[in-house]
């Protein structure tokens, strides 16, 4: 794929940032949005908004339409079937659903939960205190000094039989793409149902359900083109139907009398209330885009760019790179010296430069590198290798602003 | 606002070599605060005598902007009657600072602020009764 045929559909990348062109370099965080999603949202509000599910009027009837065709694109974009895509507001509360239901249900006292060193803290915080709820142990797969899964260590920690186990596809400090595969195989071995955080891989890459064969999955719309406030929780369907429903109230109900309920046929047990309409149906238009380029050319393009990078940046002396540099993907943490990383964004966006500095939340994996907080640099589709070589050039300057 | 006028010399220099830095074995009070959305962390350690800041430590990591200001925060107080961080405020570690300070940058600049300012309202809550 060409980024530079992308960008004219990216409208924000024609604005500036202290005089200068913008360059965003903070894509891990959240994507930016093309012209078709932000036209598909406004569309949908200036044509077709009203209410779902509910009424039977023709508005409802083509909002309906719109937002159930959107989750039969979000679907087999991961091979996966529309039932078994339920709505949540991002990658974190799929999470929570999971850990109050699924979790909850299944972790009890003196049980293991078995997650990596290398989580967001959205996949580490809901095990965490679900572990402490029920008196349950968290289990921890190190990361290797070349920020890497410890996968020996990882199949002694799956022979104990946790629970579960919740990982992240890909790391959104290090970049690092996890053998997800491999390791799902390996739970299955020892029947330990396995939850991906797919937040930075279905954004980045071709991500199938099927062929991985996870029990659940989640991601956010956010990040791979569509807007904020949608996000995906996939569940094999036996195990949905097992589950207790998260939220109660409207349209996860079958049938509501003033003592009993009966809960709604999947997916919609798990969508109480108004869901995000226009955010879903935008959605489908990020996955229409997505898909119109092609994933496989798209994980080409970043791992093309992040091998450039990371080229460039080994050039400059008194560049400290985390991670291992292979097998990674879209991200690339790193600092400069003894300069702190928040200074260094504070620099480079003087050249118009976006990138991110701090944990990333992930705090206790930035500690376990031994520093502070890292920079990092994260691209999509849009990026250019010509992105970079100004970022770098923005680096080389900040070497002379601290008096390297 | 350029960069080379926010990290001037002086800042860069109590960055690398702070003022005050390390802990003390029996502080009066103590107090730490953090930046969520950073991860930048600062322990203030004040020993203080008959209302007076007769030591002051600061403890933590952080930027360039926050480790300056926790250095000249404890150089400007050590000596000082308690009582007068009641009235040491934004306005005043901003003067300290010298520098232009941008909105999101201001966090950083009053981390160690707002650390000093909790231990003095600690220690004076507990000894005002
Ligand atoms: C790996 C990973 N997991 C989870 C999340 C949480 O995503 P959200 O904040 O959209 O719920 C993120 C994004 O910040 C992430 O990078």
């Amino acid at each position: 794929m060409a980024a530079i045929d992308v960008r004219k559909d990216f409208p924000i990348l024609k604005r500036k940032v202290h005089e200068k062109k913008l360059i965003y370099l903070d894509s891990a965080a959240t994507s930016q949005k093309p012209i078709q999603v932000i036209n598909t949202i406004t569309d949908f509000y200036k044509n077709y908004n009203t209410n779902i599910h509910r009424a039977l009027h023709t508005l409802s009837d083509e909002a309906t339409t719109l937002y159930e065709t959107a989750r039969k694109k979000i679907a087999s974009f991961i091979n996966a079937n529309p039932e078994e895509i339920i709505f949540t507001k991002n990658a974190t509360e799929g999470l929570n659903l999971l850990a109050f239901t699924f979790g909850k249900d299944r972790v009890k006292e003196n049980d293991i939960i078995l997650v990596t060193e290398m989580e967001h803290h959205s996949n580490l915080v809901p095990w965490q205190q679900l572990a402490k709820q029920q008196k349950a142990k968290l289990s921890f797969i190190p990361v290797t000094a070349e920020g890497k899964l410890d996968l020996e260590t990882a199949e002694n920690l799956l022979k104990q039989k946790p629970k579960l186990f919740a990982f992240t596809h890909v790391s959104n400090v290090l970049g690092t793409i996890n053998p997800a595969k491999q390791l799902i195989e390996l739970a299955k071995k020892y029947n330990v149902p396995t939850i991906l955080d797919a937040s930075q891989s279905v954004p980045h890459m071709p991500v199938d359900v099927r062929d991985l064969d996870c029990d659940f999955l989640v991601f956010s719309g956010h990040k791979m083109l569509g807007p904020t406030g949608i996000g995906v929780l996939y569940g094999k369907k036996q195990h949905l139907q097992n589950m207790n429903p998260f939220l109660t109230g409207g349209d996860m109900i079958k049938e509501v009398s003033y003592t009993e309920t009966s809960w709604n046929d999947l997916p919609w047990k798990f969508e109480a209330g108004t869901p995000p309409i226009a955010e879903v149906i935008g959605l489908g238009a990020a996955v229409d885009y997505l898909q119109k380029i092609g994933m496989k050319s798209i994980q080409d393009h970043e791992q093309e760019l992040t091998a450039y990078a990371l080229e460039q940046l080994q050039k400059i002396k008194q560049v400290k790179i985390y991670g291992s540099q292979q097998e990674q993907i879209g991200v690339i943490a790193f600092n400069l010296a003894d300069i702190h990383a928040h200074d260094l964004a504070t620099v480079v966006d003087e050249e118009g430069i976006a990138i991110r500095s701090g944990h990333h939340c992930a705090q206790p994996l930035v500690e376990k590198l031994g520093v502070p907080a890292t920079a990092r640099m994260s691209f999509y589709i849009y990026t250019t290798k010509k992105d970079i070589d100004k970022a770098i050039k923005a680096i080389k300057k900040a070497k002379k602003v601290f008096k390297l | 606002m350029t960069a080379e006028e926010m990290y001037q010399e002086i800042i860069l220099d109590y960055y690398r070599n702070p003022k005050n830095f390390g802990t003390m074995q029996h502080p009066t009070v103590a107090f730490r605060d953090s930046n969520p959305s950073c991860g930048d962390i600062i322990e203030m350690q004040l020993e203080i005598k008959d209302e007076s800041i007769r030591d002051i430590k600061f403890l933590g990591k952080g930027c360039a902007i926050s480790i300056a200001s926790a250095s000249l925060i404890t150089e400007e107080l050590k000596g000082k009657n308690i009582q007068e961080i009641k009235n040491f405020n934004k306005e005043k570690v901003l003067k300290l600072l010298a520098i232009p300070i941008s909105g999101i940058r201001l966090k950083c600049a009053l981390l160690a602020l707002k650390a000093v300012k909790m231990a003095a309202y600690n220690y004076l809550g507990e000894n005002n009764d």
